[in-house]
């Protein structure tokens, strides 16, 4: 008797047919498929463009761009003394090539694990493209600032970039670790450039598009490890480390940023041993936002943390491993990888919220916005309109940027996927 | 050899986990509560050093300020000043939930929609606000929108619509005799209608009969309330808006201060909500849309009893964290002084008011908003989330 598994049929798998439509058929499939999206489209055609007619005007004619061009200075670094300018520019550049080696090894790594070896290269069109939003950033502060000068340091950085990725392309995967230190002593050098040696120290005059980036870049930095110690705790087998963390991420959560930063503001000398000086407003701020963001980042760590298979961790006992070693060599570096989309999205909300600090005192970008219009050449002008959207438009192409970037990422971690 | 069976057995306390685990917690607990209570000396002293009042006695003394649009008066306590603040903060929170929602649900639909047209700009709506402060896009309202209107000496009006720099006004209601009778009439109304709605949805369940629900709940409820409203003597009133030499009287009048805070909230909460609500309608099978069309579901029954119903089941809890977010940013009010509770709160401490108690007093409200928003979204969450057998 033949007992032969009968072979499933081998079915060719067909992809749909592609659809290459006329223009014609286009509109009407897309715009007018039935009446009711007819007069849809007919109506919100109507309303676009009147209302692309009255920004493109605004934005082309009647605005008043002078107070931008003025106080471009101001928008960027307020009161950051004019003589220490060339010092934030070498931070630029030493930043630049940083990142440049870093975003090099990190698609080698990529291509090296999609299995195609070697240094390649991605089209320059590719890169282009996702630093959109920056690109239009950029571009406006040069078209407003018309000086060659500036366009050339712009170029000279982007250059820097260009030149250090393709040398991190060049590094064998097997050195990639060394390139992550690197970058954080870039970090860290592009900082003493900044403020020591006769620089001038964060908390004494930086202002504008410098202090809101740095808030940001500072309070995810420090409030990151903050946030996965107390992710671990809330995830503890020990109770009483659990309840204490849990109250700490509910409380922080249950409040507004805005009372956390009162409480930075007005009392958190207060709690410093009588006599000791009270640290300056910056500092307060910058506490503050890391006591709220430590929260945050401590709940998307317990999501990765969750999402580890307990498999792992019973694998990781198995063998013998220390608690502590199954939580930093298998579990963390399996959450953390997990939730670096989410991480960027919490910047980004950082990015957007580190405007708060505004109601407290500070002058940050949208602080300065506000203020210039108050300068006495401006005065009862009414030309908040063209400042607010400025600063918009500078907000809105970091945080694009940052959450294209972080959608990528996901789609690339396949977050969600497994 | 019988020592050696007694470690086995029982491992001394240094490496006797359960004793480890207890002393590692009492060590930790320990050590918590010296650093807070190191704080709370230091708090203490400080405030003692600067001769500031350690008690809640603050909140019984006169505020010193007046609110505007309410009648409070700067004589009465700094506790009815915060009641009043909570109020608003109340009733900026909810308009701007109940708003929100609608148009980030006709949003994220849109997102979805197979009109190109409607489909970009819906996805350029979401795009360009929620990649901007809230604090701006409030800004903005007040500063470059509301504020620049017409002074009220060349306010616009529209029929009834007066439109100004000082706030806009439409029709709105007057009292004119005790509400009492109407209140409970309206009061029994609810009740009858919410009977009627569960005997119509019985005896649609039992025969199959269309139900007719809202029609029959609702002609209950209006029914009542026209009843109670002539029995209680027309207590109410239209009242339209007049132009005076410095302001409006009468009608309904929306300070630039709330429409700004609203609308900016609005806004920015309805692209979050787009974007949950886009991402529930995909989570939804195709096979649950595809069987709809193949029962002849018309494109908008499809969405309104197939697609929604599920989706809704996916986004409440992440729709429920909007929410809270929307309370919080209500506190963004303070930028713009619109007097809800922070903004009490800040002017209570800029007259000298203790800032640890006040701002423990802020906290605890905005605590007490957020677990009742998480109460009630987590019971509708428990209510329409699957039944597993």
């Amino acid at each position: 008797m033949d007992t032969r598994m009968l072979e499933p049929l081998a079915v060719p798998e067909v992809a749909p047919p592609e659809r290459s439509l006329s223009p014609g058929r286009w509109v009407k499939e897309n715009l007018f498929s039935t009446w009711f999206n007819g007069v849809l489209t007919v109506l919100l055609a109507a309303l676009l463009g009147w209302a692309l007619y009255k920004i493109g005007r605004f934005v082309f004619v009647d605005a008043r761009w002078e107070i931008v061009e003025v106080n471009l200075t101001n928008i960027l670094v307020f009161r950051f003394p004019r003589d220490e300018l060339w010092r934030l520019w070498a931070g630029m550049f030493v930043l630049a090539a940083a990142f440049g080696v870093g975003a090099g090894v990190a698609a080698r790594l990529k291509r090296e694990e999609e299995g195609g070896g070697g240094p390649g290269t991605t089209s320059p069109l590719t890169t282009l493209r996702r630093l959109g939003p920056l690109i239009a950033v950029a571009g406006v502060f040069l078209w407003f600032a018309k000086s060659v000068e500036g366009t050339l340091l712009v170029l000279a950085i982007a250059a820097v970039w260009g030149v250090a990725r393709f040398a991190g392309l060049q590094i064998p995967p097997r050195r990639a670790r060394w390139a992550g230190g690197g970058v954080l002593l870039a970090i860290v050098l592009a900082y003493v450039i900044v403020t020591s040696f006769g620089g001038v120290g964060w908390s004494e005059g930086w202002g504008g598009l410098l202090l809101t980036v740095f808030l940001a870049a500072a309070g995810i930095a420090i409030s990151f490890p903050l946030g996965v110690l107390l992710a671990l705790g809330r995830r503890s087998s020990l109770p009483a480390v659990r309840i204490v963390c849990i109250t700490y991420i509910e409380l922080v959560r249950g409040v507004p940023l805005i009372t956390l930063l009162f409480l930075g503001a007005f009392m958190l000398g207060f709690f410093l041993p009588p006599g000791s000086d009270t640290p300056s407003l910056e500092t307060r701020a910058l506490v503050a936002l890391v006591l709220f963001t430590a929260a945050y980042v401590a709940e998307i760590v317990r999501g990765g943390l969750q999402a580890v298979p307990r498999d792992q961790t019973e694998a990781a006992q198995a063998l013998g491993l220390s608690p502590l070693k199954t939580t930093r060599l298998i579990v963390l570096p399996q959450a953390l990888r997990a939730v670096i989309p989410a991480l960027v999205g919490q910047f980004i909300s950082l990015f957007k919220d580190t405007s708060l600090v505004f109601i407290i005192g500070l002058t940050e970008l949208l602080a300065v916005s506000e203020l210039i219009t108050k300068q006495p050449e401006f005065l009862a002008e009414g030309l908040i309109i063209e400042t607010l959207v400025f600063a918009g438009f500078v907000y809105w192409g970091g945080s694009y940027w940052m959450s294209r970037e972080s959608q990528r990422l996901e789609r690339r971690l396949g977050v969600g996927e497994r | 050899m019988t020592t050696l069976e007694a470690v086995s057995r029982r491992p001394p306390p240094w490496r006797n986990v359960r004793v480890l685990r207890i002393a590692f917690q009492v060590a930790f607990v320990f050590a918590v509560a010296l650093f807070a209570l190191y704080l709370f000396a230091n708090l203490v002293r400080n405030l003692d050093r600067l001769g500031i009042e350690t008690s809640f006695d603050y909140l019984s003394q006169p505020a010193g300020f007046a609110i505007p649009d309410s009648d409070f008066r700067s004589t009465e306590d700094l506790f009815a000043a915060l009641l009043i603040g909570a109020k608003n903060t109340a009733a900026v929170s909810l308009l701007g939930i109940f708003l929100a929602t609608i148009l980030g649900v006709v949003v994220g639909v849109a997102r979805l929609s197979s009109n190109w047209l409607v489909r970009r700009t819906a996805a350029l709506y979401v795009e360009s606000l929620r990649n901007v402060p809230v604090l701006l896009i409030i800004l903005f309202w007040y500063l470059a929108v509301l504020l620049r209107l017409p002074p009220i000496g060349r306010a616009v009006e529209w029929e009834v619509l007066v439109v100004s720099n000082r706030g806009l006004v439409g029709p709105g209601l007057r009292q004119t005799e005790d509400l009492l009778v109407l209140a409970v009439v309206a009061a029994a109304g609810v009740v009858a209608a919410a009977a009627v709605w569960m005997w119509r949805t019985r005896r649609f369940d039992a025969t199959g009969e269309p139900h007719h629900r809202v029609l029959w709940g609702g002609g209950v409820l209006v029914a009542f309330l026209l009843a109670g409203y002539l029995a209680g003597g027309t207590p109410l009133a239209v009242s339209l808006p007049e132009r005076g030499e410095l302001a409006t009287t009468g009608g309904f009048r929306l300070s630039p201060e709330y429409a700004a805070l609203l609308i900016g909230l609005i806004l920015y909460t309805a692209s979050h909500i787009a974007e949950i609500v886009r991402g529930s309608i995909l989570a939804v099978p195709r096979g649950q849309t595809e069987a709809a069309d193949a029962v002849g579901f018309s494109s908008f029954d499809r969405l309104r009893f197939i697609v929604l119903p599920q989706a809704f089941r996916v986004a409440i809890p992440p729709v429920g964290n909007q929410y809270l977010n929307l309370v919080k940013n209500s506190s963004l009010g303070v930028a713009i002084a619109f007097p809800e509770v922070t903004r009490i709160t800040r002017i209570t401490i800029s007259q000298g008011g203790p800032a640890p108690q006040a701002i423990v007093v802020l906290m605890g409200v905005y605590l007490v908003f957020s677990l009742s928003i998480a109460l009630v979204m987590n019971l509708v969450n428990r209510r329409l989330a699957l039944k597993e057998r």
